[in-house]
């Protein structure tokens, strides 16, 4: 890791986790440079959502630092943390959508709160980001009335409505067919390369975190085993990192 | 919370939905809860009032009994079971699903977008349910009063209003505005702390209307004998 954590766009700073007696993660220290993407794999219940909820302090560490956009947020108070989030999008397991608003309710409704936009201009970028993810005649539609595939491509539209600089997304591809999955996996990419956007993804996905990844971080029980490029990481010494970044 | 409430952004619409839920959705409930209530409890006092030659009493009675406490505690319970358990059950879900964790990865204030629009919906209906209330208790028990004596509307009403005063009715309603504020705050708390998945979901429903009926009821007794030493004409 640098010296200088404020020059990476994500630095995990000997970060330790627990929940109650259960250690989650365990002095976990990594870094990634904006543009980057990073995706997280591991055994169920490793600590890999917990790294996503840390990142975007929905839960505080026990000990470290955590670095996001360059600024420190573990000891942020509310109203700064409020501001940071802004840079930042996440993509939930189940895409979490508010099941009382529409699909275009729930895209509007950071753009109405967090922004000065008038409502022209909001509805030009609902209608513009839906029609990325390719849900732009469904946008009257409730949650409920999207099958699981337009969930989760709905959950990323919402958080790309602010143009984040850093996407997290948990397990994206999770209970999707292969096409679909590679249909997320492509509008990560996209978000990526087009937008310099630094994007965290948790996977079970070997191929599609390959096909997103540039770095890939294996964690077992709690630590960090591996870290690196997907070459690196199939070098690995820990034999858990090596089966799991493996495609066969 | 009231700092909230206070400072922008005012959650108008956030309110709005929540007041058609928790009083538009409500009133069917209310009226024809009333309404029942103030029939049977005319079935119920007639007799005895006509035994002692107080027939005449009736509608002042039946008034009075809505007014002061049948009606404002039969509301707020209702609406504890009904909205009260609603809100724990949708806010329990909510945690449940991460759609609150998505509100706040949103830099949204989750607390002031979910829970303050529901207690200050709960604090502003109440008292309108309680009104209603109280109107179709006398509507039923002016019925259940004609069946039985064939008296006038006119004089029916005459009669109930003839010993209330405006003391009799203000305290009473309003105080339904601090049982809408316990109902909105212990169904909230219930439903935005949970943890516990699906399970949770149901638990917070039924702590929701339990522990909001019982904090009624105890609030009930302290209000009572505030409205008494603040207006002491009104104790019967």
């Amino acid at each position: 890791m640098s010296n200088d954590p404020t020059a990476a766009a994500v630095v995990f700073d000997h970060v330790s986790k627990a929940f109650g007696t259960k250690q989650v993660l365990r002095d976990v220290c990594f870094e990634l440079t904006a543009g980057q993407a990073l995706c997280i794999l591991g055994r169920s219940g490793t600590g890999k959502s917990v790294t996503l909820k840390l990142l975007i302090s929905l839960l505080k560490p026990d000990h470290g630092q955590i670095w996001v956009d360059h600024q420190e947020v573990t000891r942020m108070k509310e109203t700064e943390l409020s501001k940071v989030r802004r840079k930042m999008g996440f993509l939930f397991q189940d895409a979490a959508l508010f099941d009382s608003l529409t699909l275009y309710e729930n895209l509007a409704l950071p753009l109405q709160r967090l922004t000065d936009k008038t409502q022209d201009e909001i509805d030009s970028i609902v209608d513009k980001v839906l029609g990325q993810v390719g849900l732009g005649s469904d946008k009257r539609k409730m949650p409920s009335e999207l099958s699981g595939g337009m969930r989760k491509r709905a959950g990323l539209a919402r958080a790309l409505v602010l143009e984040p600089k850093v996407l997290l997304a948990d397990e994206p591809s999770s209970g999707l067919d292969r096409i679909t999955a590679a249909e997320i996996d492509e509008l990560l990419i996209q978000q990526k390369v087009e937008h310099q956007t630094t994007v965290i993804v948790v996977t079970h996905d070997v191929h599609g975190a390959r096909h997103v990844g540039d770095r890939f971080a294996v964690f077992d029980k709690g630590d960090l085993v591996a870290f690196g490029t997907a070459a690196e990481v199939e070098q690995s010494e820990n034999e858990t990192a090596r089966k799991l970044i493996s495609e066969d | 919370m009231i700092y909230d409430f206070c400072h922008p952004p005012f959650e108008a619409g956030q309110i709005g939905r929540q007041l058609a839920e928790t009083g538009a959705n409500s009133l069917p409930l209310i009226v024809a809860s009333g309404f029942a209530v103030g029939t049977v409890l005319t079935f119920h006092t007639r007799s005895t009032m006509v035994m002692f030659g107080a027939g005449a009493m009736i509608p002042t009675v039946q008034a009075i009994a809505f007014f002061i406490e049948i009606g404002p505690l039969v509301a707020a319970l209702l609406i504890a079971g009904r909205v009260g358990s609603g809100i724990g059950a949708v806010l329990a879900n909510m945690r449940a699903t991460e759609q609150i964790d998505g509100i706040e990865s949103l830099s949204i204030d989750s607390f002031k977008f979910l829970v303050v629009p529901r207690v200050v919906a709960c604090v502003l209906a109440l008292p309108i349910l309680t009104l209603f209330m109280d109107f179709s208790g006398l509507l039923g028990g002016y019925l259940s009063e004609y069946a039985a004596s064939r008296i006038s509307f006119h004089l029916y009403i005459v009669r109930a209003f003839a010993d209330i005063a405006w003391s009799n009715f203000i305290p009473p309603t309003l105080k339904t505005a601090v049982f809408g504020f316990i109902i909105g705050t212990v169904s909230s708390f219930f439903g935005f702390t949970t943890n516990k998945g699906a399970q949770g979901v149901g638990e917070a429903a039924t702590n929701s209307v339990v522990v909001s009926s019982l904090f009624i009821i105890l609030a009930d007794v302290v209000l009572i004998k505030c409205i008494l030493f603040a207006f002491p004409e009104n104790a019967l």
